[in-house]
């Protein structure tokens, strides 16, 4: 059996390929930027989590700190429990705020972090104790037509 | 009795049907089984490579990289209305990751190398080559329709990358270097919607998948193809027709499969 130039064109042909596979997963994909290495657990309890879905980005002041794990609905309480995965890099305050936000108008649902003042640092499993839940239009629009009509009424 | 001819003619196809049903299976089954030669001797399967993954090269790379440019061109006209330019990129790389990659790479591959295997298998088998191999105890199975198999398994997910990425690139190309488009949201809006796990490996398990379902059916239509001049030239149009059909519908079964829910 000898080496033939068939053999380099195969070669060739399958390093391509490959290479093709790797700029799909580095460039396009998401593997190159956020590599989920070290994480921490976080619970959070919220009243209403609109549209928000697991593998959510978690950002403070913009910068992107975590995913979204899991979103169940506690029966005890009847609120939505969110459990996140935080890069154990960022450390938060005790007294931390968890928001469901909206990138723009119509984009996506995220959770923005706004931290507290404490001392005491969020340790591996523990719970976010201030929350504010997603704004849901139609809970808005109803709010506004009804103080509007209030406002005619006392006219 | 017309009716009763009319009846017999459907029994008849649907048992002949049934027939070529079993045959095909068993036919992949013993392809399957009679593999081992392509791996030991690797160099007949490089060889099946070179003629069905090499030679498709062209037509991928230049399909893939024009396939790009126009959902570049469309997607920006659609996405000017809503002022959301900036998710050209995830636009353009998410459609061609899960769908038209695989699916476009390989209704090419059915049709430049698929037919081109039937037609090859059919003339070995009209030229009875195949009973020579057979007269020869050299299982036909294991020396000419395994490597083939196995190459065409194996190119056809190395073919849909190299179509998605070359895709990609002409979506940057048209979207970011003729339009304007800006380069920094293009990529950072493309990287936050492609998931590796999710996009892109599903969308490799499908060209795998769909280089298998046509492979298997060129193979088995050139090995079943009557050994006459138009039992080859059939057999030809049969593998382009249902490969095609093959990887459509599959292709929905696995999209119901594999992005449900999200």
């Amino acid at each position: 059996m000898e080496r033939t130039t068939l053999d380099l064109w195969v070669g060739a042909f399958v390093v391509a390929g490959i290479a093709a596979l790797v700029v799909l997963a580095m460039k396009v994909g998401n593997l190159g930027t956020y590599n989920v290495s070290d994480t921490y657990q976080l619970q959070a309890y919220f009243t209403n989590i609109g549209g928000l879905k697991p593998k959510a980005s978690i950002k403070s002041a913009g910068v992107l700190v975590g995913r979204v794990t899991g979103i169940t609905l506690d029966t005890e309480r009847y609120e939505a429990k969110v459990t996140m995965s935080i890069d154990k890099r960022y450390r938060f305050p005790k007294d931390t705020f968890a928001n469901i936000l909206t990138s723009g108008l119509l984009g996506e649902q995220y959770i923005g972090l706004q931290p507290g003042g404490d001392d005491a640092m969020l340790k591996n499993g523990d719970e976010m104790k201030h929350t504010q839940s997603a704004m849901v239009l139609e809970d808005l629009i109803g709010k506004f037509m009804y103080s509007k009509a209030a406002e005619n009424g006392s006219k | 009795m017309p009716v009763i001819k009319n009846l017999r003619s459907i029994g008849h196809r649907t048992v002949n049907a049934v027939w070529r049903l079993g045959f095909a299976t068993r036919f992949f089954l013993m392809t399957l089984f009679y593999s081992g030669p392509s791996f030991r001797r690797f160099h007949l399967t490089i060889r099946e490579m070179f003629f069905t993954g090499v030679m498709s090269l062209i037509i991928i790379l230049v399909a893939g990289t024009f396939v790009g440019m126009v959902l570049g061109l469309q997607g920006y006209e659609t996405l000017k209305r809503y002022g959301s330019e900036s998710a050209l990129g995830s636009l353009v790389a998410l459609s061609l990751v899960r769908e038209l990659g695989p699916v476009l790479a390989a209704l090419l591959f059915a049709s430049r190398a698929g037919s081109a295997m039937t037609a090859e298998i059919g003339l070995m088998k009209a030229t009875e080559q195949i009973s020579a191999m057979e007269i020869m105890a050299v299982n036909p199975i294991a020396r000419v329709v395994a490597p083939r198999f196995w190459a065409g398994v194996i190119s056809m997910p190395l073919l849909s990358a190299l179509f998605s990425a070359l895709g990609v690139f002409g979506g940057y190309v048209v979207g970011v270097v003729m339009i304007g488009v800006d380069e920094g949201s293009f990529w950072s809006q493309m990287q936050a919607a492609v998931d590796f796990q999710h996009d892109i490996m599903n969308g490799v398990i499908k060209s795998v998948v769909f280089g298998v379902a046509v492979t298997v059916i060129s193979l088995f239509e050139g090995y079943d193809a009557p050994p006459t001049a138009e039992g080859v030239s059939g057999a030809t149009t049969r593998t382009v027709v249902e490969s095609s059909l093959a990887i459509l519908i599959l292709d929905f079964i696995l999209t119901a499969f594999m992005f449900r829910g999200d």
